[in-house]
C-alpha cells in the first residue's frame, strides 16, 4: 500500500510527539513507578494465568475433544491456594501502597512553604516574600517544597503527574502536599476535580530551577511587601490589634510566640496552634476560645478573602516575640494620628 | 456428527414445533393489560424496554464525549454542554441502567422461577417499582430536555449546591425516586428468597444466581436509603440553605462524600453480583459442570456484599482524611478484592474436565472473566494508597471503572440476555450475527479502554473538556475503539429484534440446562409452574438432568 510521504510525515510527527510515559521529575516519582511496576508485573501474571487457564482448558476440554463432563465438587486445597495467595500479595500492596502514602503526605521539618488558593477557574500560589503567580508555580529543585493549599469556592484538586502528586483543595479547610522537584524544566499543573465550566481550563505550568534561577527569579518577581507584612497591615485594618495588644491586661490572648506551641481551651482541651486553629479563630472564634479569656470577639466570616487569611497566618506566625507585636502597635497607633493616604488595596 | 457435536444446542423439529398455545406473553391482550399486570414476567420485560431506552441515550451521549476528545481542543460543543454531556452519561448509565440491568430484567424474571415459586412476594410492589423507575426516569429525561445537569453523576457539593444553575434538584429528585424503586425490588427479592422457596429448595440447592441476587438485594436495601438523605440534604441545601454540607455555616463539605460513597461504593456491587450470578449459570452450562467449589462462590457473594460497605473512604484517599481511616479503609478495600479472585479462579476451574461448548452466552462469559481481571486488578492499584494519589480523578480511574461495569457487567449482562432469550421469548437468536457482536464488544471495549489507562498514568485528568496535546494519539484510538464498540451494542438491538418474529423455536430446554426455568415450557405461563415442584437434587446437577431426559425419552417413546 502506498501512503503519501506528507501524511506518513505528519503521522510519524504526531507519534513522537505522543506521551506515553511521564517523566519522573521529582524525588517521589521513582517510588511511585516502582509500585506500579510491581503492580502491573502481578496484574500481568494474573492475567496471563486466567487466560492460560481459561483458554487451555477451553481447548484441552471441549466437547468435541471430551464429550462427558467429570462432576468435580471443589477442592479445599486449589481454593485456599487461590484465597492465600492474591490475598498476600494484596497485603503487601497495602503495605507498600501506605508507606508510599506517608511518604508523599508527611513533609520534611525543613521544607520550604507556598501557599495555593484555589478558585474558579485559576491557581493562585503566594510565596512568603509576597510574589503572587496565578496558573504558574515556581520553584526550586534539590529543596523540599510544602504546598498549603485551600478553595475559595468548591473543590479543586492539585495535580502534577510528573511528580506523581496530587492533592484535594478544600473549602474551609487547609490542606498540604510536597515534593522535592529533581530536573528543571516546565511541568503540566492540572485540576484534577471537576469544578465546574472551565474545569479544564484550571490548568498551569510548575517550573522547576534551579536555586540560583529561582533566587533571581524571586527578586524579579517581588510585590514588595511580604506576606506577613500584608498580614500586618490587615492586622490594624480589622482592629484585631485593638484587644490583642500583647499587654498583661488585654482581653485577648497574646498572640507573640504562640504559632506552633499547644494551648488549653475554655473546655479544657488542649489544641496545637497550626494555620488551620489560627484561621478556625478568626472565621468562628467562639468555637475554640482560649482557657481564660470571654467568648467576644467578632467573627469575621465573609470579611476576609482566602489570601487575606493566609497573609495573617503569616504574620501571626511571625510574631516570635512581643517586641515585632509591639512594633505593629506602635506603627498603627502613628497612622491614626495621620490621614490616610490612600486607601489600602484589598487583599 | 461433528457439527451437533461441537454445540449442546438441541431445538425441537422446527417443521412442527410452535410456540406454546399459552403463555405468560399472550395469556392477556391489550396495552393495559402489560401496564397493569403483576406478573413478574411481565414487569422484567417492561424493565427491558425501559432500561434499552436509557442505554441508548445513555451511549449518545458516551458518544458524544469520545467525539469531542477526537481533538485536544475544546471544538465541538462548548465546555457546558460538554459537562452536561458527562453528568448525563453517568446518571443515565449508573442509575437507570447499571443499577436495575440485571436484578430487574433477568431477576425479576427468573428468580421466582428458580426458585419454584408462581411469582415475587409482593407482585403489586413490583409492579409499583416499575412506575417509579419511570417516573424517577421522567425527571431525569425532564432536567435533561430542560436544559440538562452539570453536576457529574456524583453531585459533589459545594458545586451542585452553591455554584451550578442547572436543574441539579430535578436530577437529584429523579434519582430519589428511583432509589425507591431499586429498595422495593431488592425488599422484594429478599422476602421472596426467604420465604417462597419450592419444597426441597435449601438454601445449598438454590442456584447462584439466586445467591448473588440476595446479595445484592441487602446491599440495595441498605444502602439505598443513605442515597435517599443525601440528595435530600443536597435538595435542602440548595434551595433553602441548610447548611450541612456548608462550611461557612459550620457544615463540612466532606461530609457530602462520605454519605454519597457509603451508597455509592456498595452500589458498585449492587451493579456487579447479579452479573456474577449471570456469569455463574453461563459458565456451569455451557461446560456442563456444577460450578467449582460452589459454596465458597456462594458465600463470596456474600462476603463481598458485608465488606462492600465498609470501603467507602477508598474515594476520599486524597481529601484529607486521617490517616490512619485511610489505612483502615486501604486495607478493607485490598480484603474485598480476594472474593472477587476467588470467583474469577472458581469459574475458570469449572471448566476444568468439562465438555465446552461456545455459543454466544459463553463466549460474553469469557469475556467477561478477561475484563473483570483486568477490571479488579487496577482496583488494587487504586485500593493501594500511594498509587490512588497519582492515578485518582484521571483516565486511569475512568478505565478501571469502566472495566468493571461495562467490561464486567455490560458483558455479563448481555451473557445472560442471550442466555435467557429462548426462555423469554421462545425462539432463538441467530448465532453466528450473535457471535460476531460478542467478538466487537470485546474487541471494541478494549481499544477504547485500555488506552485510558496509559492516558490516566500520564495524568489525564478525567472530566476535561480540552486535554494537551501530546495525549491525542490515545484518545484518538479510544474513539475509535468507542466506534466499534457501538456496533457491537447497536448489532443485538437489531438481531434480536428480528429473532421475535423469526428466531427458530427454542423449545423447553435449548441449552440442556439443570435450572428449574428450563424444565418448564418457553415462554413459560403466566402461573410458572402446573403443580408446585418438588426439589431432590442439588443445583447443577447434569446426572440428574440426563436421567431426567432418559424417562422423558422412555415414557414419550
Amino acid at each position: 500500500m502506498h501512503i503519501s510521504p506528507v501524511l506518513w510525515q505528519f503521522l510519524v510527527k504526531w507519534l513522537n510527539a505522543s506521551a506515553l510515559f511521564p517523566r519522573e521529575a521529582s524525588t517521589i516519582a521513582p517510588y511511585s513507578d516502582a509500585l506500579y511496576f510491581f503492580l502491573l508485573l502481578i496484574t500481568i501474571i494474573g492475567l496471563t494465568l486466567v487466560g492460560a487457564l481459561i483458554f487451555g482448558f477451553a481447548i484441552r476440554y471441549r466437547r468435541q475433544r471430551n464429550p462427558v463432563a467429570t462432576q468435580v465438587e471443589g477442592s479445599t486445597l486449589l481454593e485456599a491456594t487461590w484465597t492465600i495467595i492474591p490475598l498476600a500479595l494484596f497485603l503487601i500492596t497495602f503495605v507498600w501502597g501506605a508507606l508510599l502514602y506517608f511518604r508523599i503526605y508527611n513533609p520534611p521539618t525543613n521544607a520550604m512553604n507556598i501557599y495555593v488558593v484555589g478558585k474558579q477557574w485559576m491557581w493562585k500560589a503566594e510565596h512568603e516574600g509576597g510574589q503572587h503567580e496565578i496558573n504558574a508555580l515556581h520553584v526550586p529543585i534539590g529543596r523540599p517544597v510544602q504546598l498549603t493549599m485551600i478553595s475559595q469556592d468548591v473543590f479543586h484538586s492539585f495535580s502534577v503527574p510528573d511528580f506523581r502528586i496530587k492533592r484535594e483543595v478544600i473549602p474551609g479547610r487547609y490542606t498540604t502536599v510536597w515534593f522535592q522537584a529533581t530536573t528543571p524544566g516546565s511541568y503540566h499543573l492540572f485540576c484534577t476535580q471537576y469544578c465546574g465550566t472551565n474545569h479544564s481550563q484550571m490548568i498551569g505550568e510548575v517550573t522547576a530551577m534551579t536555586p540560583d534561577d529561582y533566587q533571581k527569579w524571586l527578586h524579579t518577581s517581588t510585590s514588595g511587601m511580604s506576606l506577613a507584612q500584608n498580614g500586618e497591615r490587615l492586622f490594624t485594618e480589622f482592629g484585631c490589634i485593638a484587644c490583642h495588644t500583647g499587654t498583661s491586661q488585654a482581653r485577648a490572648p497574646n498572640l507573640a510566640g504562640l504559632y506552633g506551641s499547644k494551648i488549653q481551651l475554655s473546655d479544657g482541651t488542649d489544641v496545637l496552634v497550626n494555620e488551620a486553629y489560627v484561621r478556625n479563630s478568626i472565621l468562628s472564634p467562639s468555637s475554640q476560645v482560649a482557657a481564660g479569656f470571654a467568648p467576644i470577639m467578632p467573627t469575621f466570616q465573609g470579611q476576609i478573602s482566602e489570601d487575606g487569611l493566609i497573609d495573617l497566618v503569616e504574620y501571626i506566625k511571625s510574631l516570635h516575640t512581643n517586641d515585632r507585636l509591639q512594633q505593629t502597635l506602635v506603627t498603627s497607633q502613628s497612622d491614626e494620628a495621620t490621614p490616610k493616604a490612600s486607601s489600602a488595596v484589598k487583599p | 456428527m461433528s457439527a451437533t457435536n461441537s454445540t449442546i444446542v438441541s431445538l425441537p423439529d422446527q417443521s412442527t414445533a410452535s410456540l406454546p398455545k399459552r403463555s405468560y406473553i399472550n395469556n392477556e391482550s391489550g396495552l393495559l393489560s402489560w401496564l397493569l399486570t403483576g406478573d413478574h414476567k411481565r414487569i422484567a420485560i417492561l424493565y427491558l424496554i425501559s432500561i434499552t431506552f436509557f442505554f441508548f441515550i445513555g451511549g449518545a451521549f458516551a458518544g458524544l464525549i469520545r467525539l469531542e476528545l477526537l481533538t485536544p481542543q475544546p471544538d465541538l460543543v462548548a465546555s457546558d454542554t460538554y459537562n452536561k454531556f458527562f453528568s448525563m452519561h453517568g446518571i443515565i448509565m449508573v442509575f437507570l441502567f447499571l443499577v436495575p440491568s440485571v436484578p430487574a430484567t433477568l431477576g425479576n424474571f427468573l428468580m421466582p422461577i428458580m426458585i419454584g415459586a408462581k411469582d415475587l412476594a409482593f407482585p403489586k410492589v413490583n409492579l409499583l417499582s416499575w412506575y417509579l423507575y419511570w417516573i424517577g426516569g421522567l425527571f431525569t429525561l425532564a432536567a435533561l430536555v430542560l436544559g440538562g445537569v452539570d453536576t457529574g453523576w456524583t453531585f459533589t457539593t459545594p458545586l451542585s449546591t452553591h455554584y451550578l444553575n442547572t436543574h441539579v434538584v430535578t436530577a437529584a429528585l429523579g434519582i430519589f425516586i428511583i432509589g425507591f424503586s431499586s429498595i422495593f425490588t431488592g425488599l422484594n427479592f429478599i422476602v421472596t428468597i426467604h420465604r417462597m422457596r419450592a419444597p426441597g429448595m435449601t438454601w445449598f440447592r438454590l442456584p447462584l444466581f439466586v445467591w448473588s441476587h440476595y446479595a445484592a438485594s441487602l446491599l440495595m436495601v441498605l444502602g439505598t436509603p443513605v442515597l435517599a438523605i443525601t440528595l435530600v440534604l443536597v435538595a435542602l441545601e440548595r434551595t433553602i440553605g441548610i447548611g450541612v454540607f456548608d462550611p461557612t455555616k459550620g457544615g463540612d463539605p466532606l461530609l457530602f462524600q462520605h454519605l454519597f460513597w457509603f451508597y455509592s461504593h456498595p452500589a458498585v456491587y449492587i451493579m456487579i453480583l447479579p452479573g456474577m450470578g449471570v456469569i455463574s449459570e453461563v459458565i456451569s452450562t455451557f461446560s456442563r459442570k456444577r460450578v467449582f467449589g460452589y459454596t465458597a462462590v456462594a458465600f463470596s457473594s456474600v462476603a463481598i456484599a458485608l465488606f462492600g460497605f465498609f470501603v467507602w473512604a477508598h474515594h476520599m484517599f486524597i481529601m484529607g482524611v486521617s490517616n490512619y481511616s485511610a489505612l483502615v479503609f486501604s486495607l478493607l478495600t485490598m480484603l474485598v478484592a480476594v472474593p472477587s479472585a476467588i470467583k474469577i479462579f472458581n469459574w475458570a476451574f469449572t471448566l476444568q474436565k468439562g465438555s465446552i461448548t461456545f455459543e454466544t452466552p459463553m463466549l460474553y462469559a469469557f469475556g467477561f472473566m478477561g475484563l473483570f481481571t483486568i477490571g479488579g486488578m487496577t482496583g488494587v492499584f487504586l485500593g493501594a494508597l500511594g498509587m490512588d494519589i497519582h492515578l485518582t480523578e484521571t483516565y486511569f480511574i475512568v478505565a478501571h471503572f469502566h472495566f468493571v461495569m461495562v467490561g464486567g457487567m455490560l458483558m455479563a449482562f448481555l451473557s445472560g440476555v442471550h442466555y435467557w432469550w429462548p426462555k423469554m421469548t421462545g425462539r432463538m437468536y441467530p448465532e453466528s450475527l450473535s457471535k460476531l457482536a460478542a467478538v466487537t464488544t470485546f474487541i471494541g471495549f478494549n481499544l477504547t479502554f485500555l488506552p485510558q489507562f496509559i492516558l490516566g498514568y500520564l495524568g489525564m485528568p478525567r472530566r476535561y473538556h480540552a486535554y494537551p496535546p501530546e495525549f491525542q494519539v490515545l484518545n484518538v484510538l479510544s474513539t475509535a475503539g468507542a466506534t466499534v464498540l457501538g456496533v457491537g451494542y447497536m448489532l443485538p438491538l437489531l438481531y434480536l429484534g428480528w429473532s421475535l418474529k423469526y428466531g427458530a423455536i427454542a423449545g423447553n430446554n435449548p441449552w440442556q440446562a439443570t435450572g428449574l426455568e428450563w424444565q418448564i415450557q418457553s415462554p413459560p405461563l403466566t402461573e410458572n409452574f402446573l403443580e408446585v415442584p418438588v426439589i431432590d437434587y442439588e443445583a447443577y446437577d447434569y446426572e440428574w438432568l440426563a436421567k431426567k431426559m432418559d424417562q422423558e425419552v422412555t415414557t414419550v417413546g
